[in-house]
């Protein structure tokens, strides 16, 4: 290279040859001794040209960048696992800090301030769960489906699990990869549980598959489909008295409404966090939580990292360290844990933000909102000729639209053409006889972007 | 500690075996011969153990102002401490390994923890006399130092000591006190055994910097053992051998001895603390049979030292068994050259036994260690 | 000191100063009735009985200034990579900002389940840096749906068993083979899918011998996952031999690259046999840690094992780019959707600034950086190496061990690490467990830190070291100059642990009333 490179500051020649002087040698090559020649690589790398000028990288990038038309451009109704919910301004200022961005465990006086976030992502969302302990969040709600579901299953010594048929598929694919196929000695059997005509898992057939197999029932609320479970507590007894845990799912911003799940009765809470101040990204922006008891039945459980409040030995003053990393001897315990790594905790920074701003009344209020523009949209739709919504069904922020004639995918692209992302097409998948698609209306749609949607759909199912 | 005894600062109990260590350099196999002293000074030899104290010492001391409660003391140990020690009256009478023993039991609620110089055989006295279950750290002074409670260095004993002191919830491990067992050795038998268990100061390094990991070491043999128990088959006869990692598995399948050898059938213990011949009799020609073995003492045994029971003879009648070792990840880290030591008496065996064995480490987890005779 | 200079004067050596906030956790602060966000006004939904929340939540209520200041000094109470962090295995690089802004503007308003034909942009990155990582790997194709290192390992034992489940010998193989060197995610993930994990242990050379090797390979064995070099900087040179090993017996290979950095473009992956392998994004590829995640870990494989790779896979026809979902062999999803797509751009444009000369300069300047650190290492007082009897040049990193300090001090590698952070430099990044090495600390300095950072780090060690030789306690006693003191409650006790506030008033509150 000529240039020295602006990220390789040991790039300038009299530098390297300062550092080669220093071990006299006289070539870096040497210092390759021990990799054998024939594990080396003879060829010549094809790989696109180097753009070291920041100007001619921007510039690549937003060409290519230019091929997409997002939510921005367009008007948008899909939720389904990434929500398009407003992200305010100082999240995106607080995640973007290069302290933060940068770190990486250090340690918890030296990265204090980045512990500290962290205590408070798990505190507000024990506060909004109703829950006393909370660890650092994992990858997806999906994945923290997946580690509740084999927490469960360490603590019961069952190997079978109860869902409900409707569920995200997305979510039900990554739960199957860790319960482990029928092959593996340690395999946990996935048993679907029917959802009824409301909307609302079959009593009659969970309790009939709640037996002394069951390490947990895992429902949510809303359910995949929007759909709000009038009596979630009842589940969890159901689910208690059989001896299994009673997992919940939540969308963390329909808690300023509905009942949290440490307050019915749940044992193990868990959800997405990207509604909490995360952009889409593209999918890039999901994580999950998972929330318990603060009772060492569940703590020691935790695969995750957990960061505990402490004194320090200032005056007044907190620190913020891990708890649980040497997990004791603890009871019988049959199979190891699962895996901790890299997360995605600059998230539960924005998380933390998010949750600090909107407060107690924030989180009714968006409530609120999301309901009244998710049950004016769904009325307003079901009055079309051709679509229908339940309306019976209390739903949250999404509902399932199904359509007498009309083909999901066609009205899809014709919404497309007049600038509209319509609905996820969930034609096909279980407990969806007809074609249907799952809409999603937020706090950033307008009575305005209802209205456009109303239209649009009316026009191309005439 | 009992909670009463939180109103006094927490107190060290320091202990020299002045002896210890001498056998070594005139090609003893131990220091306990009652004359040891005598013929060291004859010959002109100085024991170590003072000096090695007063090492661990002054680690100590950097690090704790701790009070300390001493039994004699040699001249270079009382050096280190600056006179700032109180001294246990055992009266003249008490001399050599009944000094020991003395001092010990005047520490008992007196001392939260015994730091001593020494080899086997005081580690040996200090548990014998040590009733009250105090935790213990040994200085390495002595010759044989197959025993658990020995820290690597008189430094790291000295730190260790302090930093057990100074916790506010001090954690202790569960160790092994072997011995070369004199009267065999008389015999002209190498052979060594488990006398007792000692609690010693936890030393699991600090964790504050947690990339990914794989879990608790602990908990993982815990898990193994009980993963081992689930897989136990009714009609196969088990050996099992001593020390606490397999104690804790005789636990789960009825109980067994702590440092015995004792006989197994499918999960279920049928005999306790058998001999070589009482094994010898009991393995029916036929019948199969499986071998379970920990790593014994600090110094990487599996066979040969503290289950000497389980001989070549009592191999070679149950038909050359496969042998399952448990051994925490921990402790085979801990190996220095990495590799264990097998010694059934009969080379001929240990030579054909030797090789790679997957040692049990976790639940569905084993590692591979080098075996050598 | 914020950007070390060659030559320095004492008082600039000394005159870092970490920013201390008293700062109030969030919970404590506020009055009731101010807000901090607020949306439009909407009545009261009727919800079922039973469903409506009965307490609100106990959040704080601060106004937006408030929130912003609050996390801006917690921000600023973080040291991470602004003072020098050479932080081994982590390979700390430069984030380019470029990558968070064309992030946040290009990708921040995608929605993972839009029609293709509007993903256009960012189904072309995918399929661009795919091309980008099988060139300097030699593999087929590249997935990025796992979320971390760890989840790219977990990714392959999912692989693993659906690879052998179509040859129906899963039940046989249930047995993964890694060494006590690699990463503890491969046998935590292997054991997670459900494998038996045999783990091979060191020997003289400083790698498991062959024969070590050939004892545990067989029937059961379903897959080797490796890295190399390791962590002490040591490269296991019978590797090919190996993957013939275990490919003889019917095995996979996985080349965990989490230590790629040392041997960009002089290795690939797929020459010396393996059938898949990783890189981690947020590391050799300049994406930022986050203080852990998001992240990525590419996961890329041979042609005989992408039927199996997570979908949906992003495929080129013509000019167009589609996602491939149809795939009955697939694993399906290790995480939601198709990866931390932000991260990736990040990474992409990382990799397109540096080309292949960059990476050749990268690889090249952090060996020899380590190198001419080991130089300087071995002059300080008390410090040795791992594998001392093994004299070739070590690759990007080093362990190194301060055992003769501790022994002669009685201060620790992890004080002598907490003093250095009153420096400026973050904690050392000691090593994985279990410790082969006692008192270790394991530096990588990677291409990005100057000579007069590593310098200045070195500096600071020897200082600290002597310190500890002449004033223990000012090293016991650290840190003396970070934004809190040392923390003293026994975290792993149940009745003082408190991972929420609320648990921690439940515990502590009785103590603080009666204080």
């Amino acid at each position: 290279m000529t240039q020295a490179h602006p990220w390789m500051a040991n790039s300038v020649p009299e530098v390297k040859q300062q550092m080669l002087s220093a071990l006299g040698v006289n070539s870096i090559d040497a210092l390759f001794a021990q990799i054998p020649e024939d594990h080396l690589y003879k060829g010549e790398m094809t790989l696109p040209k180097q753009l070291a000028s920041e100007v001619a990288l921007a510039r690549h990038l937003d060409d290519m960048m230019a091929r997409n038309s997002g939510t921005a451009e367009n008007l948008s109704f899909l939720g389904a696992g990434a929500w398009p919910h407003y992200v305010p301004a100082i999240c995106d200022e607080v995640v973007g800090r290069y302290e933060w961005q940068t770190s990486v465990f250090g340690s918890p006086t030296s990265d204090h301030g980045r512990n500290q976030a962290w205590f408070e992502f798990t505190s507000q969302i024990g506060a909004l769960v109703d829950m006393d302990f909370v660890g650092l969040p994992v990858y997806s709600w999906g994945c923290a489906i997946g580690h509740a579901v084999r927490m469960a299953s360490r603590m019961t010594g069952r190997r079978r699990v109860l869902v409900a048929d409707v569920m995200d598929p997305e979510r039900l694919s990554v739960l199957r990869n860790y319960c482990a196929p029928r092959e593996m000695a340690r395999h946990i059997e996935i048993v679907t549980v029917r959802t009824g005509a409301d909307g609302r898992l079959d009593r009659a057939d969970l309790k009939a598959k709640l037996d002394d197999s069951i390490a947990a029932l895992y429902v949510e609320t809303p359910s995949y489909h929007g759909v709000i479970e009038a009596d979630p507590g009842g589940l969890c007894a159901l689910a208690r008295a059989a001896g299994a845990e009673a997992i919940v799912g939540v969308d963390p911003l329909s808690l300023g409404l509905l009942e949290a799940p440490g307050a019915y009765g749940a044992t193990i809470a868990v959800g997405p966090t990207q509604p909490l101040g995360v952009h889409m990204y593209a999918g890039g922006g999901v994580g999950g939580f998972i929330a318990s008891p603060d009772e060492e039945r569940y703590a020691r459980e935790y695969n995750t990292l957990n960061v505990s409040i402490s004194e320090t030995s200032g005056e007044d003053e907190f620190g913020f360290g891990l708890t649980l990393f040497h997990q004791s001897s603890y009871g019988m315990r049959d199979e190891g844990k699962d895996w901790t790594g890299n997360s995605v905790y600059l998230w539960a920074l924005a998380n933390a933000t998010y949750m600090a701003a909107m407060g107690p009344e924030g989180f009714a209020e968006i409530g609120r909102l999301i309901m009244a523009r998710a049950q004016a949209a769904a009325r307003r739709i079901d009055a079309l000729p051709g679509l229908s919504v339940d309306l019976s069904r209390p739903c949250f922020k999404e509902f399932v639209v199904t359509f007498d004639s009309a083909q999901v995918s066609a009205v899809n692209t014709a919404l497309r053409a007049r600038g509209i992302f319509g609905g996820k097409d969930i034609t096909g998948e279980p407990g969806v006889p007809d074609e249907a698609m799952l809409l999603c209306v937020t706090e950033t749609h307008s009575e305005d972007d209802i209205d456009r949607l109303v239209a649009a759909l009316k026009e191309i199912t005439a | 500690m009992p909670e009463d005894d939180l109103k006094r600062p927490r107190r060290l109990g320091l202990l020299v075996n002045p002896v210890a260590g001498l056998g070594g350099p005139m090609g003893e196999k131990g220091s306990d011969a009652p004359d040891i002293a005598a013929r060291a000074e004859a010959a002109g030899r100085a024991g170590q153990a003072g000096a090695r104290a007063a090492r661990a010492l002054a680690a100590f001391r950097r690090a704790s102002e701790a009070p300390i409660l001493a039994g004699p003391l040699p001249p270079e140990t009382r050096a280190a401490l600056d006179g700032e020690v109180e001294t246990l009256d055992l009266g003249p009478t008490a001399q050599g390994r009944a000094e020991t023993l003395a001092a010990v039991a005047a520490m008992a609620e007196r001392v939260d923890l015994i730091l001593f110089a020494g080899g086997d055989g005081t580690a040996r006295d200090v548990a014998e006399a040590n009733r009250a279950g105090l935790p213990v750290i040994g200085i390495p002074a002595g010759v044989k130092m197959h025993s658990g409670v020995f820290a690597r260095s008189p430094e790291r004993a000295g730190r260790i000591a302090a930093e057990f002191l100074a916790a506010r919830t001090p954690r202790t491990d569960l160790v092994e006190i072997l011995d070369i067992d004199e009267e065999a050795r008389r015999a002209g038998q190498l052979s060594a055994r488990i006398y007792s268990v000692a609690r010693t100061p936890a030393t699991r390094g600090e964790r504050q910097n947690p990339k990914a990991g794989g879990g608790d070491m602990l908990a993982d043999l815990d898990a193994a053992l009980a993963g081992y128990v689930a897989g136990m088959v009714e009609e196969t006869l088990y050996i099992l051998g001593p020390g606490t990692t397999m104690a804790a598995l005789k636990a789960r399948i009825g109980g067994g001895t702590l440092l015995g050898v004792d006989l197994a059938e499918g999960p279920r213990i049928t005999a306790r603390d058998l001999s070589e011949d009482d094994l010898l009799e009991r393995i029916p020609p036929g019948r199969p049979v499986r071998v379970v073995l920990t790593v014994v003492g600090g110094q990487g045994f599996v066979l040969g030292r503290g289950n000497q029971q389980i001989s070549a003879r009592v191999l070679e009648r149950a038909g050359r068994p496969p042998i399952d070792v448990v051994c925490s990840a921990e402790k085979l880290a801990g190996l220095t050259p990495p590799e264990l030591t097998i010694d059934t008496g009969d080379p001929a065996l240990d030579a054909q036994l030797s090789g790679y064995w997957p040692i049990t480490t976790g639940p569905g987890r084993k590692q591979v260690v080098r075996v050598v005779a | 000191m914020t950007a070390p200079i060659a030559k320095r004067s004492k008082a600039q050596f000394e005159g870092y100063r970490a920013a201390r906030w008293p700062e109030p956790v969030v919970t404590q602060m506020g009055c009731p009735g101010r807000r901090g966000v607020v949306f439009e006004e909407a009545p009261t939904p009727e919800l079922p009985k039973g469903a409506a929340r009965k307490t609100a939540p106990a959040l704080p209520e601060i106004t937006e200034h408030d929130a912003l200041r609050h996390y801006l000094h917690l921000s600023q109470m973080t040291l991470g990579m602004m003072g020098v962090s050479l932080f081994g295995t982590c390979t700390m690089k430069y984030n380019p900002r470029i990558g968070e802004r064309a992030a946040l503007k290009h990708l921040a308003d995608l929605h993972p389940l839009q029609h293709p034909d509007t993903l256009q942009g960012v189904l072309e990155l995918y399929d661009n840096f795919s091309d980008f990582l099988c060139e300097v790997s030699g593999m087929d194709q590249f997935v990025f749906q796992a979320g971390g290192g760890a989840d790219a390992a977990y990714t392959h034992a999912c692989v693993t068993r659906a690879y052998h489940a179509s040859r129906g010998e899963l039940e046989q193989r249930d047995q993964i083979i890694t060494t006590i060197q690699t990463h503890p995610c491969s046998p935590a993930t292997a054991n997670t899918a459900g494998f038996e994990v045999i783990t091979l242990s060191l020997e003289e050379n400083g790698y498991p011998s062959v024969e070590q090797l050939k004892s545990v390979v067989g029937p059961r064995t379903a897959a080797l996952m490796v890295n190399n070099p390791d962590d002490m900087g040591i490269y296991n040179p019978d590797i090919k031999e190996w993957v013939d090993i275990v490919h003889a017996a019917g095995g996979l290979c996985f080349y965990d690259h989490a230590n790629f950095n040392g041997v960009m473009t002089r290795l690939r992956a797929r020459e010396l046999g393996f059938d898949a392998c990783m890189y981690m994004l947020h590391k050799t590829f300049g994406a930022p840690k986050g203080g852990g995640g998001p992240a990525v870990g590419a996961y890329g494989c041979a042609e005989h094992l992408v039927p199996f790779l997570p979908g949906p896979l992003v495929v080129k026809e013509g000019a167009r780019y589609r996602l491939d979902d149809d795939r009955p062999e697939s694993i399906g999803r290790v995480r939601e959707f198709w990866g931390n797509a932000p991260q990736v751009l990040k990474a992409y444009a990382w990799a397109r600034a540096m080309g292949a000369e960059g990476l050749r300069e990268a690889a090249d300047l952090s060996v020899l950086a380590n190198n001419y650190m080991d130089h300087r290492l071995a002059q300080v007082r008390g410090v040795s190496r791992s594998n001392p009897g093994i004299d070739a040049p070590r690759m990007e990193m080093t362990r190194h061990s301060v055992e003769q300090v501790a022994a002669e001090t009685g201060c620790s590698i992890f004080e002598i690490s907490m003093r250095m952070t009153d420096f400026g430099i973050d904690a050392l990044w000691l090593s994985h467990e279990p410790l082969l090495v006692p008192e270790p600390f394991t530096p990588e300095a990677g291409e990005l830190w100057s000579k007069e950072d590593i310098d200045y780090w070195i500096d600071v060690l020897e200082h600290v070291i002597e310190e500890a030789y002449a004033t223990p306690d000012v090293v016991k006693g650290a840190p003396h100059n970070a934004p809190i003191r040392q923390l003293t409650t026994a975290l792993d006790e149940p009745d003082q642990w408190a991972t929420t506030w609320r648990a921690y008033e439940r515990k502590h509150g009785q103590r603080m009333a009666a204080e």
